[in-house]
C-alpha cells in the first residue's frame, strides 16, 4: 500500500517529506531503541517510535524506512525536521499510543495482501 | 531465469491502479445506437464503458453494434444493447489476480472501480498490463546494468598492481550528529556502485561504531580500505579504553547513561549488530588509552 494511503486512512500529519508519500510501504517495525531498528527493521518499513530527536531521521534514512510515525501526540525536534526534510524523510505525527497504531497499520497492511 | 522470477514478483506486488489507462473515454446510457458508428471509427476503439454518472452501467462492444445492425438496425438507446453483466476489478487489485481472471473469463477489457467511492476509476486490457511489466523489468535491467558494470570495472580500469581506495572521516561532535560519517560512505559506496547489501551492511557497521565512539570517547577517526576483494574499516579512538572486550561484545550489554538511553541508545546490540554485518571483526581496547575496532565486509560474495 502506498504511504499516502495510509496516511488517509490513520489520519497521520505529516511533519516532513510530504513529497515523498508514494513509496509502497512494506510493513512495519516498532521500537524505541536505536540498535534494534538498526538490527530488524527492513527497507520501506514504517517505524513506529516515540524517539523525537534527530538520531530518529538519521536511523531512518540510513535504513531506507518508508517514514517514521511518532506516537502519542509527540513533536519532532526541529533539527529533526531539518534532517528529515533534507534527506527525504517522512515524519509522520499521531495522537494514538503505539499499541494502538501498530495494530491498526497491521490491519490494513494484511487486509490489503488477501 | 532470473527474469522470470522478476515478472512473478512484479505480479503480486503491482497493482492494477499502477498500469490502467486512466482516461478512459466512455458513452452515457441514452446516446443512440446510431451514434456508435462515428465514435469507433474516429477514435478507433472496439468497445466502450458505458457510465450514468459515474457508475458503470454496462460496456457496449463493436460486436454488439455489429449484432444491432445485422439484426435491422432500429434506432435505440445504448442502454438496450449493452452487456449489463460486466466484470471489473478494483484498482487495489493485484497484476496476478488480474491476469487469472482475465484467463478464465477469455476476454481481456476490464473496467476498474475505485473500492472506496464505487466509481469507475479506469479500465485495463492485458496489453496495459504486459506494457507496464515491461518498463518496470527495463528499468530493473538498466540499474542492475549500471550496478555490475560499476561495481566490476572500478578495479579493472585502475591500472597497478595493487590497488586500494582509502577514506578517512573524522568523528566529533554531539550524539546528535551520529550519522553524519557513515551516510557519508554509504552514498560513496553507492556511487561506486557496490551491491545494496554490501552498502548496507558496511553503512550499518559505521553507524553503530560512530556512535559508540560519539558516547563513550567523544572523538575518532575512521578509515575505510576499498580493495579489490573486501572493504576494510577501522573505527579508533583515544577514549577511555574498555576493560573486558569479550563481555561489550554479549547482547544486551551496555553502560549508556541515562541521558543516552533517553535517546534511544544503549540497548547494548551495537557491537553485536557489527558483528552480525562484517565477514570479519576484531575489537582491541585498552583502559586509559583507547579502543579500536576492526570491521571486514567481503565484496566478492554478496549475500
Ligand atoms: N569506543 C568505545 N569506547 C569505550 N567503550 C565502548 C566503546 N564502544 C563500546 N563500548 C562499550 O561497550 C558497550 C556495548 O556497546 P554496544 O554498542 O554493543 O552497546 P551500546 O552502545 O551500549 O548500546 P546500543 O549500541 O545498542 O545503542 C558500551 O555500553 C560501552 O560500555
Ligand atoms: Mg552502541
Amino acid at each position: 500500500m502506498k504511504l499516502k494511503n495510509i496516511v488517509d486512512l490513520l489520519n497521520l500529519e505529516v511533519r516532513s517529506g510530504s513529497d515523498k508519500l508514494d513509496v509502497e510501504v512494506c510493513g512495519g517495525y516498532a521500537s524505541d531503541l536505536m540498535s534494534d531498528v538498526i538490527a530488524h527493521a527492513r527497507e520501506r518499513q514504517l517505524w513506529i517510535t516515540l524517539q523525537t530527536h534527530v538520531n530518529t531521521a538519521a536511523v531512518a534514512g540510513m535504513k531506507g524506512l518508508a517514514g517514521v510515525i511518532l506516537v502519542q501526540g509527540r513533536e519532532p525536534e526541529q533539527d529533526t525536521v531539518e534532517k528529515a526534510g533534507k534527506e527525504g524523510i517522512t515524519i509522520l505525527v499521531t495522537k494514538m499510543p503505539a499499541f494502538e497504531i501498530a495494530g491498526k497499520l497491521y490491519n490494513i497492511l494484511n487486509a490489503e495482501k488477501v | 531465469m532470473t527474469e522470470v522470477t522478476k515478472v512473478q514478483e512484479l505480479v503480486y506486488e503491482l497493482k492494477l491502479r499502477d498500469v490502467m489507462k486512466k482516461d478512459v473515454f466512455s458513452v452515457a446510457p441514452g446516446m443512440q445506437m446510431s451514434e456508435l458508428r462515428e465514435i469507433f471509427r474516429t477514435r478507433r476503439i472496439s468497445g466502450a464503458p458505458v457510465l450514468d454518472g459515474d457508475r458503470l452501467a454496462g460496456i457496449i462492444s463493436i460486436e454488439d453494434f455489429i449484432r444491432w445492425l445485422s439484426d435491422g438496425g432500429k434506432e435505440c438507446r445504448i442502454s438496450e444493447k449493452m452487456s449489463k453483466r460486466v466484470e471489473t476489478f478494483y484498482s487495489d487489485d493485484t497484476l496476478v489476480h488480474a491476469l487469472n481472471k482475465m484467463e478464465a473469463a477469455g476476454f481481456g477489457r476490464f473496467p476498474i472501480i475505485d473500492r472506496q467511492t464505487g466509481g469507475m476509476c479506469g479500465i485495463v486490457t492485458k496489453g496495459n498490463i504486459i506494457e507496464a511489466l515491461l518498463k518496470e523489468l527495463e528499468i530493473d535491467f538498466h540499474e542492475e546494468e549500471i550496478r555490475r558494470y560499476r561495481a566490476s570495472h572500478i578495479f579493472e580500469d585502475i591500472r597497478a598492481d595493487k590497488s586500494t581506495l582509502i577514506f578517512q572521516y573524522r568523528i566529533a561532535g554531539e550524539l546528535s550528529e551520529a550519522g553524519t560519517t557513515s551516510s557519508g560512505l554509504k552514498t560513496t559506496l553507492k556511487r561506486l556502485g557496490f551491491h545494496p547489501d554490501i552498502v548496507r551492511r558496511s553503512a550499518i557497521i559505521a553507524y553503530e561504531a560512530e556512535t559508540n565512539v560519539l558516547i563513550n570517547a567523544k572523538e575518532g577517526k575512521m578509515v575505510v580500505r576499498v580493495e579489490p576483494a573486501e572493504i576494510y574499516m577501522k573505527i579508533e579512538d583515544k577514549g577511555p579504553g574498555i576493560p573486558d572486550v569479550e563481555k561489550v561484545m554479549e547482547p544486551g550489554f551496555s553502560t549508556a547513561p541515562d541521558w543516552v538511553r533517553e535517546l534511544g541508545f544503549g540497548a547494548g546490540m551495537g557491537l553485536p549488530n557489527i558483528k552480525k554485518c562484517s565477514d570479519k571483526m576484531v575489537l582491541n581496547s585498552t583502559v586509559g588509552k583507547g579502543t579500536c575496532l576492526e570491521a571486514t565486509v567481503d565484496i566478492r560474495q554478496p549475500q
